[in-house]
């Protein structure tokens, strides 16, 4: 099961382990990660997962998409490169390990 | 002290209880809900979980381990059927007794029954659970012709999703517009005109007057004009009410739901509820219940709020929705109201745009289509009550953000 490092705002860390195919927002809510707020449950409706992804392996996750885009530009905390809506994002093994910071703010 | 029963173990059971541990509430929690699942989330049920592109792993809100994690006694598949105020307790279908100080109904809607013949055959369904999901999703995988009864948020997502199986679908709607009261007649329009190209074929005012069978299956619906549509799946969305049998057996102020106050207490201070079951006294001027994740969840946040005393912030949550048809995401920021001006975002012609509704110069309620920046923006606007420039806002090259008058704090 490939695993996800969530980062808090205030450095701490959690390790969930997921099945392929779950998405790290899903990850998340389910094992009652805070600052992940998820409002509309993984719709891409919201911008209130929001995370930063490992430099190194945000690559490896699809591509962001058009509505993602457009969202990421309402978050509460700022856009950078590695932004990402988490709800977007699917874990598989070619993402075993990767490392997510939560921003300090969703809403 | 006993705690707190909650009953009802989906949205707004599981976040009162999740709120109530946050707040650093420490009696006990009992969640006690009547299906044999982890709370889940239905939005799914009608989108992506008809396809196979959610599991119904992925519809949990809580792995298992996070009840016992949090001290939350998770109890499935046991409905409660009684409650006795005078000595605090509920009591469950199997004799279970269960006391407490406070309890919060959050038992959702039952959907509305077709009230016509033929309606026990098999190949008919109605679409509130998983479980209804799953025959659904099972029952289209052989279907050819399916008819969706009533053209509102669920019908209409299934209606999309079984057209993009390649199904041949019909949708019967009694009044005349899809999605009632819940969209301006404008978005109405456009979903009936999207729908209908892609060969959904929309029946408007028209009712059903029976479901004809073969004995055992069903094999079409008798419409109000006489004429009888095909159909191996008949799927029934007409709207779902309010739970209120435990309320009224309490004695509770009921409504079409359970009346509840800015603080989510019931006409009984101990007894609160949250979510579809409950309706709020007063919302914008009226009395309603709102049906949405949203209000779901921000009611069962103060539900858990006023439990453990603190009464400073009544709900005041800005309403919001989304439907996902086909490839078009459809997002609502406030209700439906008066307004002054309506501000149109963008070109409808191109499938994505926005209608801004602005009273006293403020954004009271914001209607998108495939424009999921403009609602959270809007969704903003509201709840911080900022004046926007009416000319700006209809500028879709300006961004929403910019269209916020300098005298307010936005
Ligand atoms: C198919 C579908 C699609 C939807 N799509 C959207 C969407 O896109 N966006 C959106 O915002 N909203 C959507 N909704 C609405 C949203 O899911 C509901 O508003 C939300 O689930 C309400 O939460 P609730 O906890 O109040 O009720 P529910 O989720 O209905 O939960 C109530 C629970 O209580 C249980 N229960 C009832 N009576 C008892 C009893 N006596 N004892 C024990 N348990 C009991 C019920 O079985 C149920 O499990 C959708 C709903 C459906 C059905
Ligand atoms: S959960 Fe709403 S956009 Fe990701």
């Amino acid at each position: 099961m490939p695993k996800i490092v969530f980062v808090s705002s205030d450095g701490s860390e959690e390790t969930v382990a997921v099945d392929a195919g779950t998405s790290i927002m899903s990850a998340a809510q389910q094992h009652g990660i805070e600052g992940i707020v998820a409002d509309c449950g993984g719709s891409c409706s919201c911008a209130t997962c929001h995370v930063y992804v490992e430099q190194e392996l945000a690559d490896r996750f699809d591509p962001v998409g058009q509505f993602e885009d457009e969202l990421l530009d309402t978050t509460a905390c700022e856009r950078l490169c590695n932004s990402r809506l988490s709800c977007q994002l699917v874990m598989g093994d070619h993402v075993d390990g990767v490392r997510v910071e939560i921003p300090e703010s969703q809403m | 002290m006993s705690g707190v029963v909650i009953v009802g173990a989906c949205q707004a059971g599981l976040q009162a209880a999740v709120s109530l541990r946050e707040l650093g509430y420490q009696e006990p929690i009992a969640l006690v809900g009547d299906e044999p699942h982890l709370p889940y989330q239905r939005p799914p049920l009608s989108k992506g979980f008809i396809t196979g592109q959610t599991t119904s792993e992925q519809l949990s809100l809580r792995v298992g381990s996070f009840f016992d994690d949090h001290d939350i006694d998770l109890v499935t598949g046991e409905r409660v059927t009684g409650i006795d105020r005078s000595t605090q307790r509920a009591v469950t279908a199997s004799g279970r007794e269960l006391a407490f100080d406070h309890l919060v109904l959050a038992v959702g809607a039952a959907p509305r029954t077709l009230g016509v013949r033929g309606t026990d055959v098999a190949g008919v369904h109605d679409l509130r659970g998983l479980d209804d999901a799953e025959a659904i999703a099972a029952g289209l995988k052989e279907a050819h012709d399916v008819v969706v009864l009533g053209g509102g948020f669920i019908g209409l997502e299934l209606a999309a999703t079984a057209a993009g199986l390649g199904r041949s679908v019909t949708i019967v709607e009694a009044t005349a517009g899809l999605m009632g009261r819940a969209v301006s007649p404008a978005i109405a329009a456009t979903f009936l005109a999207q729908h209908r190209a892609r060969g959904v074929d929309v029946r408007l005012g028209t009712s059903v007057v029976e479901v004809v069978h073969d004995g055992t299956r069903a094999t079409g619906v008798r419409l109000s004009d006489g004429e009888v549509v095909a159909a191996d799946l008949v799927i029934v969305g007409i709207g779902a009410s309010p739970r209120t049998e435990l309320a009224t057996g309490l004695g509770l102020d009921v409504a079409t739901g359970v009346l509840v106050d800015g603080f989510a207490r019931t006409s009984d201070c101990r007894v609160l509820a949250a979510g579809d079951c409950a309706q709020h006294r007063e919302i914008n001027g009226t009395s309603l219940c709102v049906t949405s994740v949203q209000n779901a969840i921000d009611q069962a946040v103060v539900a858990a709020r006023t439990i453990v005393g603190d009464l400073e912030s009544p709900y005041a949550a800005t309403p919001w929705f989304w439907s996902d048809q086909y490839d078009l995401k459809l997002q609502m920021a406030g209700l439906p109201q008066a307004y002054d001006h309506r501000v149109v975002r963008g070109d409808p012609a191109s499938g994505a745009f926005s209608i801004l509704y602005v009273r006293d110069d403020r954004l009271v309620w914001a209607e998108s289509v495939s424009k999921p920046g403009d609602h959270v923006l809007s969704r903003r606007l509201i709840t911080q009550g900022s004046a926007v420039d009416v000319a700006l806002a209809g500028d879709p090259s300006v961004p929403l953000r910019d269209a916020v008058l300098a005298t307010t704090t936005a």
